[in-house]
């Protein structure tokens, strides 16, 4: 499997550290209250489809990328910089 | 028997090898396989289950049968194919699955109790008594069916891995492979053309086509020979693609010195590729099949392809006297070649009515063979017609149930092949794999003509894809005969006709798992072992399915077929894990301190991957403990020196390093002068503490953080999330220095004085108070000072870059000892935290909380931080959560151990009544007994009770104290002293 970081170009899966959904870009206000916190640590869609992970190029330019990919066909659509999504979501 | 005049390989070169210990000789580029049957040997194996006698099948790597063993001890190579096995000076091999010989096989016994031995009957007949199965049963099966064995010693050859990149891999070199690779090249794309085989050319190098008016075999090489010239192409013989993976990542096994006999250890045996390729070809050719019928296993029968090769590439005649069986037009090609070397023809039998032959030979029509006689090798084949039962005399019979293409690569994404009724085989289905072309054979075409039409189109879609424009080449002229014939899976009849010669799986396996409801086709697969093992059911899968279909009143479509997986063919473990053993699997990282601390003879232990002194012994010390207790003494009493380098060091700079901080750690940082360390906590989104560690503020936007040892890599990682993907707003920049600095603990009541007669200038207690830190000169280098404390003690740790870390180890070890004191290890460092009660991984282990640990209150009330808000959940702050306590025993045993368990006296020792554990536990020399560190209910509240210890698994148990965890100077006079 290969991904592409928007940085250093397609590279070898072994180069990167998984963490999971992208939901992490969405960190809730501390008073967001309970059911909230418990969605952003806890809970995740299984849906087979189209997903958003992070992505961490570890072995290489130390971004953290968001990749888009297709669990059922495996495809890679795209990576974006997660600072930067983030930023324009500010 | 060899073929004056025929074949390709050098007749001038003889080889001599063994087999079974008797010595034969054969040419340079014979396999095992072509040099045995020129030497008229054709019993070359027993059967897996029956241990028939067998000889070989095929001519290449799908071969079921002839699997023998090469090499000796931690060489040992075993189920080696003499198909793909080339011969070398001094080759040895051996059969297997055969005792005491490959002539006299007692298991041959089997073959007689076959009738009780059909598919199913292992899981009928040892399903009791239960306790048999693992002890008695399995043993005694094992023993009696298998392949060949492994040496059970450590691998002596050596196995590479690689990575190779291109534009197009083309897999395969037969006429289609050659004719794309040549395009593509041509066309400006860089290509890896791989073939398992030792020499490129395919099917040309085994028919006597013409190419161009040329040999096929003589057009091929010319081929090959342009395309080594040309500087984008690489050429890959004995390279088998064995699988397909996402984005174009193919793997690939290269058998770089299987041929040959040197093992200087400079070449590999073998190398692991992992190929990246933007477009691939797939040219994988195809596989003939065999037929079922009663006792087709004997040696001598074998595919008509297989017959051809040996004659045509390899200059042999595997009998005196061919018969060929077949329901195709290909297979009387056998005959026409075997005629016209001069090789007797006895007869060629077609199932079909409505044939023609094809040359001046004897041709039953619309007959079958439905019998063989030849215990340990053909003598004679009968065969069946509308005239009547004949029988034929013959030592060679050439069967051909048509050709399957070999579709596998493009299953191994989940795709699923395509029934073609008018070849009777599967054929891939398009836009399996992204971005491969099939093209030839392996796509049903089977001519030359179409496969050398096919390699040039499957080019052109390839460059074009990569943005190229396909140049023009000239189509080569090639036969095109159309193929023709009648599906023919079985012939009808009382006995064993074998469908998978490998697992001893026949006819009426897959009649008998059908019959018993094993349907589905992967039922039947397991139920019979059909398709399993080296050749993983490359000769039968298609056979089996269809008389499955046939059984169970289905077509072949709705039948389908099982998974296609990676491997194609067999990859030693060793070539996956090349690399990847011993230290290549755990990398070693030493401290500059290293060979000091070696040369002083201190045990290593581990530490993740890093290597630290366990302890420093002296002269008449036996023990480990009494090394421990003296290095204990001189921080306690005089001065130690330890290597701390391997805690992680996070450089931390910019305008909101100290948000940065104030949002990672619990506690401020903000507020944290300059000049000045402070003890953080780190906790995880959920609540949890993840880790700890000083921070230094070096100037304003200046800091830089320690981790523990273990999670320095995880800190860092994490850091970077939180800079990038939480608060990418921040002004900050991260680096890990933990290698760019040499960092060594100096502590102990004379600490300072050793480092005021080391300086370039002098400490003291109002300058450089407890938590202080800065920038020190150590004999004109630059390096760090922190006042901080490990231990409990007037300490220090000084940092210095790397290089320099060797000569201040020796420096500060030197003077130590001068002053009374010395270097310690890791052991003394974790009596000393032990007694001081600071905790390590082995107390924030992932499931305690800040509250747990007795450190609630360094969540600050004034900021948010990571896992503040999931720290304050109902139930992680309830009193009764087991919570850090120190421990010290008053029962009758005196020893205390990490990992045992907590209850009330009086209750019973069992999970229900568990009341907590410890985590550490160490001799303190101080205090003269054992102390430990660990978790009970209720924590503070049950300060000064007495609990029972159970250790379960060392069988010891004692009374303990709960106490403070800080057993040793609770006011901390010590360390500010």
């Amino acid at each position: 499997m290969r991904l592409p970081c928007p940085i250093c170009g397609e590279r070898d899966i072994r180069e990167f550290y998984y963490q999971g959904a992208d939901v992490a870009l969405n960190r809730p206000a501390p008073d967001a209250g309970d059911d909230a916190w418990q969605d952003y640590v806890y809970l995740r869609d299984n849906q087979p489809g189209e997903h958003r992970d992070l992505w961490q190029h570890e072995s290489g330019c130390g971004s953290w990328i968001v990749v888009s990919r297709n669990t059922v066909t495996h495809e890679v659509s795209g990576a974006k910089l997660a600072k930067e999504i983030k930023r324009t979501k500010a | 028997m060899r073929v004056a005049g025929k074949g390709q390989i050098d007749q001038s070169t003889p080889i001599s090898f063994s087999f079974d210990g008797i010595q034969y000789r054969g040419f340079a580029g014979d396999t095992v396989a072509s040099a045995l049957l020129a030497n008229d040997i054709r019993l070359m194996a027993r059967s897996f289950k029956y241990h028939r006698p067998r000889g070989v099948l095929t001519a290449g790597s799908e071969e079921p049968n002839a699997l023998m063993t090469v090499g000796r001890d931690g060489a040992t190579d075993p189920n080696v194919r003499a198909t793909v096995q080339e011969i070398y000076e001094g080759l040895e091999l051996r059969s297997q699955n055969a005792w005491p010989s490959l002539e006299y096989d007692v298991m041959a016994v089997n073959d007689l109790a076959s009738p009780f031995l059909g598919a199913g009957f292992y899981y009928k007949t040892f399903m009791w008594p239960r306790a048999f199965w693992e002890r008695v049963y399995e043993p005694i099966i094992r023993r009696a069916a298998g392949l060949g064995a492994l040496s059970g010693k450590k691998q002596s050859d050596k196995y590479e891995r690689a990575y190779a990149h291109c534009d197009v891999l083309v897999i395969g070199a037969g006429p289609t492979g050659l004719m794309a690779a040549l395009r593509a090249a041509n066309s400006g794309a860089d290509v890896i053309l791989a073939d398992e085989d030792s020499v490129m050319g395919g099917r040309l190098n085994s028919e006597s086509f013409e190419v161009d008016g040329q040999a096929g075999a003589d057009w091929a090489a010319g081929i090959v020979a342009q395309l080594r010239e040309m500087n984008n192409v690489r050429l890959m013989t004995r390279t088998t693609v064995a699988g397909v993976y996402d984005q174009g990542t193919f793997g690939a096994l290269e058998r770089v010195n299987h041929h040959t006999s040197v093992r200087d250890g400079k070449a590999p045996l073998e190398t692991f590729w992992r190929i990246v390729a933007k477009q691939s070809i797939l040219a994988a050719g195809a596989i003939e099949r065999p037929i079922a019928f009663q006792n087709n296993d004997r040696p001598g029968i074998m595919t008509a392809g297989a017959v051809r090769s040996y004659l045509n590439r390899w200059g042999v005649a595997p009998g005196k006297a061919i018969t060929v069986f077949a329901n195709n037009d290909d297979a009387h090609r056998t005959a026409m070649d075997m005629q016209a070397a001069g090789v007797h023809v006895a007869a060629v039998i077609d199932s079909r009515s409505n044939v023609q032959a094809l040359g001046d030979y004897t041709l039953i029509k619309g007959a079958h063979v439905c019998g063989t006689t030849g215990r340990k090798g053909l003598e004679t084949i009968t065969v069946r017609s509308s005239a009547g039962t004949q029988s034929i005399s013959t030592d060679c019979l050439a069967m051909s149930g048509g050709w399957n293409p070999t579709v596998h690569l493009t299953c191994h994404m989940n795709g699923r092949p395509m029934w073609r009724e008018d070849i009777a085989s599967f054929v891939p289905k398009e836009g399996t794999i992204p971005n491969m072309t099939v093209a030839g054979a392996c796509n049903g075409d089977f001519s030359t003509h179409a496969c050398l039409g096919a390699g040039l189109e499957a080019a052109a879609k390839a460059v074009t894809a990569l943005g190229k424009t396909p140049v023009e080449i000239d189509m080569p002229q090639a036969e095109d005969t159309a193929y023709k014939m009648e599906p023919l899976w079985a012939v009808p009849g009382k006995g064993r006709a074998w469908v998978d010669f490998q697992n001893d799986v026949s006819v009426k396996d897959v009649k008998q798992a059908a019959f018993e409801n094993f349907r589905s086709v992967e039922h039947m697969k397991r139920y019979t072992t059909q398709g399993m093992a080296t050749d993983q059911g490359k000769n039968s899968n298609v056979t089996a399915l269809a008389l499955l279909a046939d059984a169970t009143g289905r077509g072949i479509p709705e039948t389908g077929t099982t998974t296609f997986r990676p491997p194609y063919s067999p990859i030693a473990m060793a070539a996956f894990g090349a690399g990847a053993e011993g230290k290549g699997f755990a990398p070693e990282r030493k401290t500059t301190s290293h060979v000091a601390t070696i040369e002083d003879g201190a045990p290593m232990m581990e530490a993740g991957l890093w290597y630290r002194p366990s302890y420093f012994p002296i002269k008449g010390e036996k023990t480990w403990r009494q090394s421990c207790d003296r290095e204990v003494g001189y921080v306690r009493n005089a001065v130690g020196v330890c290597d701390v380098s391997t805690l992680g060091k996070i450089d931390i700079q910019g305008p909101d390093a100290a948000e940065l901080l104030d949002f990672v750690y619990t506690n401020m940082f903000s507020s944290l002068k300059v000049g000045r360390v402070r003890y953080g906590l780190m906790l995880r989104e959920d609540g949890y503490v993840m880790d700890d560690g000083t921070t230094a503020r070096l100037s304003e936007t200046h800091f830089v953080m320690t981790t523990t040892t273990a999670a320095a890599g995880a800190v860092m990682r994490y850091l970077e999330f939180v800079t990038q993907v939480l608060r990418p707003e921040l002004d900050v920049r991260l680096m890990s220095v933990t290698e760019q600095w040499a960092q060594f603990a100096v502590a102990g009541p004379q600490s300072r004085e050793l480092l005021n007669g080391l300086l370039d200038q002098t400490l003291d207690n109002e300058t450089w108070p407890f938590m202080a830190c800065g920038d020190v000169s150590i004999s004109g280098v630059q390096g760090r000072l922190f006042r901080i404390s490990f231990s409990g003690e007037h300490a220090y740790e000084i940092a210095v870059p790397a290089r320099y870390g060797d000569s201040l180890f020796r420096t500060l070890t030197a003077k130590a000892t001068e002053m009374g004191g010395g270097p310690y290890g890791v052991e003394a460092l974790n009596v000393l935290r032990i007694e001081k009660g600071f905790i390590t991984h082995a107390e924030i282990h992932g499931r305690v909380t800040a509250f747990d640990i007795g450190m609630g209150r360094m969540i600050s009330a004034k900021k948010d931080c990571i896992g503040k808000t999931m720290a304050a959940r109902d139930g992680m702050l309830d009193e009764d959560r087991e919570r850090l306590m120190g421990f010290k025993p008053v029962g009758a045993v005196k020893q205390l151990t990490a990992g045992a368990h907590l209850y009330n006296e009086g209750d019973e020792a069992t999970a229900e009544f568990d009341k907590g554990y410890l985590t550490s536990v160490a001799f303190s020399p101080t205090l003269g007994h054992f102390m430990a560190l660990g978790f009970v209910r209720g924590g503070p509240e049950r300060l000064g009770d007495r609990l029972r210890m159970v250790d379960h698994m060392r069988q010891i148990e004692t009374i303990v104290e709960v106490c403070d965890p800080v057993v040793f100077d609770p006011k901390g006079e010590r360390t500010r002293g």
